[in-house]
């Protein structure tokens, strides 16, 4: 049998489908009715999404952004451990707590490097097109059992903790999942071919110099509106890239390409777009302020965006 | 128009912007965004939600990195690991916030750079081990932090964790990104090796370590300015045992 993204898809599924029913059971949960349709109707996705009409999850994922936009989506009733209980629980287990946290990378990282020879008759344990991924399920699941043992609790409590934390990030979850929904319709729609169009149309490259910028400022920016360096390659380095870089500078193409990319990374760094490197990760640390990992992030991204136009204007030539 | 290429879809860019800017929920801003861009590009109703619909299963794979880690993340929170990692840290004296960063930046960056980057981060690393040491180290050093501190702190250990990855992973050879990048280059007629697309990633990943570590060393002198300045009548008669 193999272990495929599927199951992964599937076990998110169950884990929204628990944390759904038990925001609907939750009678000190303000929102609970829109809370817990929210989350069922992403269950969904997961449960069925490969049977469901295109159609259907379309309307469900505006019924979503309604849910969501409208404040429908709520923290529901936890009960915190008391400081004492805490400190008390750290003290008695100690550096044992670190070792179903360290679980979940190790196991990733084994999984990932040997699933091209855990095959048995023929058969591979773990997808190799999805190995990263499967192995992160697999890894979860092993430290999820390392952890009930260590604390002596069931895996019910660790669904419920998994609601505490999914009503903390709340639609935040969502979010990398629709961006990434956008970038498909933006390149369906043609959004890169007419941005291709309007830079090397409107803009004049004539001092080389002046092209780099173009090129290297080009992939952050359309980075920042895409939410993704993959997405802003192609447009850039078709537009830009080979016509007047390669065509009239004669760069090489190995030092372009990856000083381009690496810019598109510095766009990375400054946009809500990139959820969930920015996003989320503000929401995971309970920061008030959704922006402030960027805000962080803005003065290393714009240096270094600086250096990559003067790396790339005297290494192009190599 | 004069040209063959349809500029509507560009409406799309300037609705993202604007309702970022505006701060409407961020859900609603995509989704409108999809409709207006599809509407522009002539989809019609049904193709506009069918593109929707397919685009997110497409995309199922994002939340997963997220989702799952959180049980275990949650239980081990619910008995002390944030608690313990911050006292954990407090005991190494020369702990301050920026070398603990730097070091992991350090880390981050090479072992993503040798293809192992599912070792950090946000669910999985930051939110339950980095951030509660970098406010365990700076709490051993400068006392009871205000929230505004707290915060900061965080944002920066979750973009430490950010730049060592991307400036690290683009050094693998078999990274998705260099394989991406070989293969448009090759339909465009261009052959290149993606060892050479690696190897050129080098001097922008040492800039990027040498530029975020400055900064991290500036935050280290910042904290001791404004913590250790302004709290140094009270903590200095209250609390001798820090030094």
């Amino acid at each position: 049998m193999t272990i495929t993204i599927t199951d992964l898809y599937y076990l998110m599924g169950a884990i929204l489908a628990i944390t759904a029913m038990m925001t609907l059971m939750d009678r000190q949960h303000s929102k609970r009715y829109s809370s817990a349709f929210f989350w069922g109707l992403y269950s969904l996705v997961f449960l069925f999404g490969d049977m469901l009409p295109p159609v259907w999850v379309g309307v469900g994922v505006v019924v979503m952004a309604l849910i969501a936009a409208t404040g429908g989506v709520g923290i529901g009733h936890h009960m915190p451990r008391t400081a004492a209980q805490y400190a008390d629980s750290a003290r008695r287990l100690g550096n044992k707590l670190f070792v179903p946290a360290l679980t979940i990378p190790l196991v990733t990282m084994i999984g990932t490097l040997t699933a091209g020879y855990l095959v048995f008759g023929g058969t591979p344990l773990i997808d190799p097109k999805n190995a990263t991924l499967v192995s992160l399920g697999i890894g979860c699941l092993v430290a999820l059992a390392l952890a009930c043992k260590l604390t002596r609790e069931t895996p019910v409590q660790g669904i419920r903790e998994s609601r505490r934390l999914t009503d903390a990030l709340g639609w935040a979850l969502v979010l990398p999942q629709m961006l990434g929904m956008l970038g498909l319709v933006f390149s369906d729609a043609g959004v890169g071919k007419a941005v291709a169009h309007v830079t090397t149309t409107y803009i004049n490259m004539d001092v080389r110099f002046f092209a780099v910028v173009v090129y290297v400022v080009g992939m952050a920016l359309f980075t920042v509106i895409m939410g993704n360096g993959f997405a802003a390659f192609p447009v850039m380095t078709g537009g830009v890239g080979i016509p007047i870089l390669m065509g009239v500078y004669h760069a090489n193409p190995a030092v372009m390409a990856s000083i381009g990319m690496l810019s598109g990374y510095c766009g990375t760094l400054l946009t809500p777009m990139a959820a969930n490197f920015n996003i989320v990760p503000a929401a995971l640390l309970e920061l008030p302020d959704k922006n402030a990992v960027i805000r962080v992030q803005i003065p290393t991204a714009l240096t270094l965006l600086t250096c990559n136009v003067f790396l790339l204007y005297f290494l192009m030539g190599h | 128009m004069p040209t063959a290429v349809n500029l509507w879809p560009l409406i799309g860019v300037a609705v993202i912007i604007v309702g970022f800017i505006l701060r409407f929920n961020p859900m609603l801003v995509v989704v409108v965004t999809a409709i207006v861009t599809a509407f522009a590009a002539h989809f019609p109703v049904d193709k506009i939600l069918a593109a929707i619909g397919s685009g997110f299963i497409k995309t199922r794979n994002l939340p997963l990195i997220i989702l799952l880690p959180l049980t275990v993340i949650g239980l081990l929170e619910r008995h002390g690991l944030r608690q313990h990692a911050q006292n954990w840290i407090s005991t190494i004296k020369s702990a301050t916030v920026g070398r603990l960063l730097i070091v992991y930046l350090a880390a981050r960056q090479l072992t993503a750079s040798i293809g192992l980057t599912s070792l950090g981060g946000h669910p999985q690393m930051v939110r339950p081990l980095l951030a509660p040491m970098t406010e365990g180290a700076a709490e051993a050093r400068y006392g009871k932090l205000t929230d505004k501190v707290r915060f900061k702190l965080r944002a920066f250990a979750a973009a430490t964790d950010n730049v060592g990855l991307f400036f690290g992973e683009d050094i693998f050879v078999a990274f998705g990104a260099i394989v991406l990048m070989t293969t448009f280059l090759r339909e465009a007629g261009v052959e290149v090796e993606p060892i050479h697309v690696a190897l050129w990633g080098i001097p922008t990943a040492i800039c990027a370590f040498v530029i975020h570590a400055w900064r991290l060393r500036r935050l280290d002198k910042t904290l001791d300015r404004e913590l250790r300045g302004a709290e140094a009548p009270a903590d200095a008669v209250a609390a001798p045992k820090g030094a």
